[in-house]
Formats: C-alpha cells, structure tokens, sequence
C-alpha cells in the first residue's frame, strides 16, 4: 500500500461537477451527472460500479475521448493545475500519451493488426519524446523486457496476432507507460484475461507505477482487483458518485446501501453462506433516472427525502458519500445506525 | 490407460449418482484441408478437446468445474446434454448409458430430463418469440400438455418460480434486462420438469448484484425442486459458494476432482494451489497474491506427459514424459506424479511458496 499522501498537496488530476450528455430525439440524457474527484500523484484510484453506472465514460470524458454525440456539457477537468478540458484536439494529443496513457479493456483491438509491435511502439515513442529511430527501437525492446516479455529483441517484429491476450495487454501496457506519463487511465484491463494472468497484469501495473511514481484511474467492475490495487475507490451509480473514500473503507465498512450490498452480494472463497446478499432490482436506463436518491427505489433504507431531493456527497470520516443517511441532522439526532 | 477408479463405481445400480461420466474423451479433426495433405505430406491432427475425464454427480447435489479458457470444460457441458458425441468413454444417466438409448422415446425422455442454460442471455433467447412461448417451447416440443389453459396455467407456473408476473409473458425477450433474460433461460430450462441442468457460465455476463440474485435463485430452486447441477464457471469465489463438488480442468484433463470443502481447504494439485493463490484477496488480509508463471499453452500442441509440467515449480523428468494417473489423496482424485509420490511435503512447499515471491 502506498503512503498516504498529504492532502495539502495539489492534486494531478482534478475533476470539479463533470456532466456528460448524450443528445438524442426523445431530449437529452445525462450519463455522467455531477461528479467530482481528484487523483493525487502516485495515487491509485479504483473507479466501480455496475455496468451502465458511467464509469468507463468518466474516463473517456477525462481524456476528452468521447464518441459523438457524446459531449461534456459542464464542470472541468483540470492535470497538474491547467484546465485540459476546453483545449482543441491539437493540443489534447499531445497530453493524450505523453502525460495520459490509457490501457483498454480488448488488447486485440487498442494495437492496429498490419504493423508489427515494434513499429507501434517506436511510432508512439518517437511522436512524444525526441528520439531517433535508433534509439526509440532500443527504448522499444527495453520497455518490451520491462513487461515481462522474453526474448524482446525477435518479438518486436512480430504481428499482435502472434501473442496471446495476456501478452498484448503487456504490450498494450508498455504503449501505455513508454512516454514516462503522470497518469494511466486503465479501462478494465483484466476484465478479458483468465485469472491466472489477471493476477499477472495486476501485479506489472503496480510494479510500473510504483518505480515511475505513475498515478492510475483503474475502470474496473472487479471489487477484489480494487481491493488489491488501489489506495482510494470511488462508488458509481447511474451516473453518480455514490461513494469515494479509502480502500479499507469502502470495502470493509462502506456506508452507503449501495456499496454495502454490492460488498454482500460478492461471494468469498471459504466463506460458506446459505444466501448472498442480494440488491433487488437493476440499475435504471438512463431514460428514466429515479427522481432524488437514484438508489432510492431499491435501497432498503430510503425514506421520503431521498425520493424528493438528491443528495450530495457529506464527509463521514475519511470517505464522501451521497446519502441522506449521513446528513448532519440526522448523526446528530442519533438517527443513523451501522 | 485404465481409470482406477472404475471398480468402485455403482453407477449401473439405481441407487448410483445421477449422472456418471467415465474416461469420456473428445477429438476434434483439425486436420488441414485434404489437397494439402496429399500435396504437402501433412498428417491429420486431432485437438483433444476433452481427455479421459471421470467425474459423479450424486442427486440432488452440485458439480463444479472451473479451470481457464481453452481448458475444455464447455465441451464437457456440451457432451453431457447430448450437443456433442464423445470420441471415448460413456455417459450414465440415472444408471443407463447414454449411447444405448436407441429408440425415439427414450432419447427424447433423456432430452427432457436434462437441460441446459447458456451464458449469454442475450444470444440464447429467440427476439422474435414472445416470452410465455419462449418458456412453453419445452413443453410443446415435448407434447407434455395440451394446448390451453393447462399450458398457460404452468407457463404462469413457472415465470412465478422466476419471479415475474404472469403479464411479463406477453412480452419480448429485448424488454429485459440481462439478468432478467438469464432468469427467462431458467423457466425455459425447467418447463420440461427436468432432473438435471447444466449451467455453462451462467453469471458471467452478469453484474455481482445481478448475479447474487441469479445464485440465491438457483439455490432456492435446487432445494425446492431436488434439481441437480453441473456448474461451469472460471470464477473461484462463485464456485466455491454453489458447489458440493468440485473439478479442476487443465487442457482437457481433470487434474483434480473432490469434495468442494476438502478441495479449497486443502488442495492437492499443483495448478489448483496456483489457481486458488490467483484470487484476489477481498478480505484485505495482506496475503500476497502469487501470479502464476506463465501462460496456458495452445490446446492444439499441448505439453507431453503431464500438461502443467512446464508451469509447474514441482516438475521433475518423469512429469515431462508419462501422464499422471489417478491418485487418491486426502478424499480428493488427483492427477500428479509429484502427489502419488508424496514428494509435497509442507517443507517442500513452504521452500516454493517463498522462492516465488
């Protein structure tokens, strides 16, 4: 686990009230509603939640990748202090790589199927740092042995589809990382992986971040890779932040039901229970986001409030959460109870 | 090579497991084209899919098999309803052998008693057809009740074992979500009133609160109506919460098959220790998760003698040349040279365990 950091200390990645819309014919849907969060350098920060809960997309919105008519329709996105959200495309790609990396979930399709991985990887290499072609092929076989891969100097000029899927996401890993970035955003990268090379990935993410300082945005529906690999998670829910805080916290003692289900409805190898824990329900399409709480209809404690007013995130402790349960005037009056 | 344990086993008798599979093989021809065979000298080639796998599954109980793609338990699910015919081997259904079932009536008996529930909810219900005839095509294929209000009455029957109203009947399969439709290709399987189901991943597609609800349900209907199951998954933590038996598959083999408790407490097999040390640790206890070196080789050319040997921190000559037979040790059926010759002594283990990390 990595040392706290001092929270006086600026953020790399600051995100403040990002909203993204999708305007269609039937009006506009909001899929990411609202959400803030910062990334301190260094920092791992597991971003969860259910399929449709707008996780994959925040990410994308970051990096200002959003597939038209995708747009961010307000908030900010600020790396290292600069508001990067508002620049041209110009700009954006040279942030995008050199200071962003970002990791896929599909290793097949993030690497192009006609040139060799040698030729990817100097191309990338060669567009963010000043090198020659020499030296950028020299960098491509280093980096290639950093992953993990033997015998680099004779696979370099080999095609994506003469590696297996763990070994592509290696190398997609190593496009990621080989312009020394400040932040890798990874978009479930283990999620296609058996987990015998799931365990593999997750390690060779650490292990780069941790010798390059490298902060990490992890995408990931997978609560035990969470638990491994990130210092802080962040709860998604229908477009919202249901929950931010420490990773001992969120997954030992969450505070919001919907984490707390979520936690219970995963099985644990050697515990043997009769039932798990189960949230009724799904998450609502987007077309029909409850009013107030968007967890209401299915959180075993809502009451009338949270079907009328939505919550914003209150500090508990270390953690935020989005729950009137943890409103001032209800800890106060002694109404909460774990 | 003979299954040791084919002495002990009471399947013919009535009393016996429901189902038994022994020495059950799959090859499928991956042979190039003909005209490049002749012209080039190659030879024909056979991928075993599934090789010489034994396993029971008393009534009323749960099966498991995990093991990492490619291992071949799909085409074990696919064998035992019947999709496929196996190269080798015989399967017992209620003590008769699958292969003599000759006539008309007894294959569609053993069709009906046996179903299968697919892992993408999405691919496996028909768009077009609406949910109540969805669930009433068993019924009808199976001509177990007339046309009207008997059909429509276990139609209603069973969206209710599902958890839906008798009005969701009227709808299409794209109305529902994907834990929904999962729940939809459960009522299906169970129309015919079958003994026995297969399920082939059927979470995985699914989120964790989806997915514990399709797990309790499963559950609850297992002890309402005395199904039995076989359950296919690559997930560690699911299996080992459904499961009262459990079986490890490695490129076609069974490497390991036993109780689920006597398995996950105390496993046998080199790859099963790997795997189990593999999952992610959720309770945060600080237990260091080992990677397992390497990766599952290609099916088409698998490993000589024992398939894990070159993954495997504990081989030694004899695992590179002769397959591994079945050993039992401490309640489980193994399949290792280095069990049957005891050479896993804690020591050895413990020396292994702190030279990879």
């Amino acid at each position: 686990m990595m040392a706290q950091t001092d929270s006086s200390e600026t953020p790399l990645l600051e995100v403040l009230n990002l909203r993204v819309e999708f305007p269609t014919r039937r009006g506009t849907l909001v899929a990411v509603d609202d959400i803030s969060f910062d990334i301190k350098p260094g920092e791992v920060l597991g971003v969860v939640g259910e399929s449709g809960a707008g996780k994959s997309l925040t990410g994308t919105a970051v990096i200002n990748l959003l597939e038209p008519p995708g747009r961010i329709a307000g908030g900010e996105v600020r790396l290292k202090g600069q508001r990067i959200d508002n620049l041209p495309q110009e700009k954006l790609r040279h942030i995008r790589g050199r200071q962003i990396g970002m990791v896929f979930q599909d290793p097949l399709t993030s690497l192009n199927p006609l040139y060799t991985v040698g030729y990817q990887l100097e191309e990338t290499i060669r567009t963010h740092m000043n090198m020659s072609e020499g030296q950028a092929r020299k960098r491509g076989i280093e980096l290639l042995s950093e992953v993990g891969i033997s015998a680099p100097q004779d696979r370099i000029d080999q095609y994506p589809h003469q590696f297996s899927g763990g070994m592509r996401q290696r190398i997609v890993i190593a496009l990621a990382v080989c312009a020394n970035p400040s932040l890798i955003i990874a978009d479930e990268p283990t999620t296609a992986l058996d987990v015998s090379i799931q365990a593999q990935i997750i390690d060779l993410l650490k292990r780069l971040c941790h010798e390059q300082g490298t902060a990490v945005m992890l995408i990931t529906h997978d609560m035990g890779v969470i638990a491994e690999t990130a210092d802080r998670v962040a709860v998604m829910y229908a477009g919202r932040l249901a929950e931010v805080g420490p990773v001992q916290n969120v997954i030992k003692q969450p505070y919001h039901p919907y984490t707390k289900g979520l936690m219970g409805a995963i099985p644990t190898v050697g515990q043997k229970l009769e039932r798990l824990t189960q949230i009724d329900g799904a998450m609502p399409r987007l077309t029909e986001i409850p009013s107030g709480c968007a967890f209401h209809p299915r959180c075993p404690k809502a009451f009338d409030r949270c079907d009328t007013e939505r919550p914003d995130p209150i500090a508990v402790e270390e953690s935020k959460v989005a729950c009137w349960l943890y409103d001032d005037a209800r800890v106060l009056s002694g109404e909460t109870e774990q | 090579m003979t299954d040791v344990l084919q002495d002990k086993r009471p399947s013919v008798q009535p009393s016996g497991p429901l189902v038994s599979v022994q020495g059950m093989s799959k090859y499928f021809d991956v042979s190039p084209p003909f005209l490049t065979r002749v012209l080039q000298g190659r030879p024909r080639r056979a991928l075993r899919a599934v090789d010489d796998v034994s396993f029971d599954i008393p009534h009323g109980s749960t099966f498991s098999l995990v093991g990492e793609s490619g291992c071949g338990k799909s085409t074990v699910a696919r064998l035992l309803v019947g999709l496929y015919q196996p190269t080798q081997g015989e399967i017992y259904f209620d003590g008769s052998a699958v292969s003599q079932l000759k006539t008309r009536r007894h294959l569609a008996d053993f069709q009906r008693r046996i179903q299968i529930i697919f892992q993408d909810p999405y691919a496996s219900l028909n768009p077009r057809w609406r949910v109540r005839d969805i669930i009433a095509e068993p019924v009808r294929t199976h001509r177990l009740l007339p046309e009207g209000a008997a059909l429509r009455k276990r139609v209603a029957e069973l969206l209710d074992h599902v958890g839906f109203s008798n009005k969701d009947g009227e709808k299409y399969p794209h109305e529902f979500s994907g834990g929904q439709r999962q729940r939809i290709s459960i009522a299906r399987a169970l129309a015919g009133d079958p003994e026995f189901l297969v399920c082939d991943e059927p979470t995985s597609a699914l989120d964790v609160s989806v997915q514990a609800q399709i797990l309790n349900l499963m559950k609850d209907l297992q002890k309402e109506l005395g199904l039995t199951y076989l359950f296919i998954s690559h997930d560690l933590a699911v299996v080992s919460h459904i499961s009262d038996y459990l079986g490890v598959m490695y490129l076609g083999r069974l490497v390991e098959s036993g109780t689920a408790s006597d398995i996950f407490n105390d496993p046998q097999h080199p790859y099963t220790r790997m795997l189990l040390d593999a999952i992610p640790d959720l309770e945060m206890s600080g237990r260091k998760r080992i990677p397992v070196a390497g990766e599952v080789p290609s099916p088409m050319a698998p490993p000589a003698g024992c398939h894990f040997h070159p993954r495997c921190p504990f081989a030694d000559a004899r695992c590179r040349e002769e397959i591994p037979g079945i050993t039992e040790s401490k309640n489980v059926r193994v399949r290792c040279h280095a069990v049957e010759e005891g050479r896993l002594t804690p020591e050895v283990l413990a020396e292994a365990a702190a030279a990879r990390t």
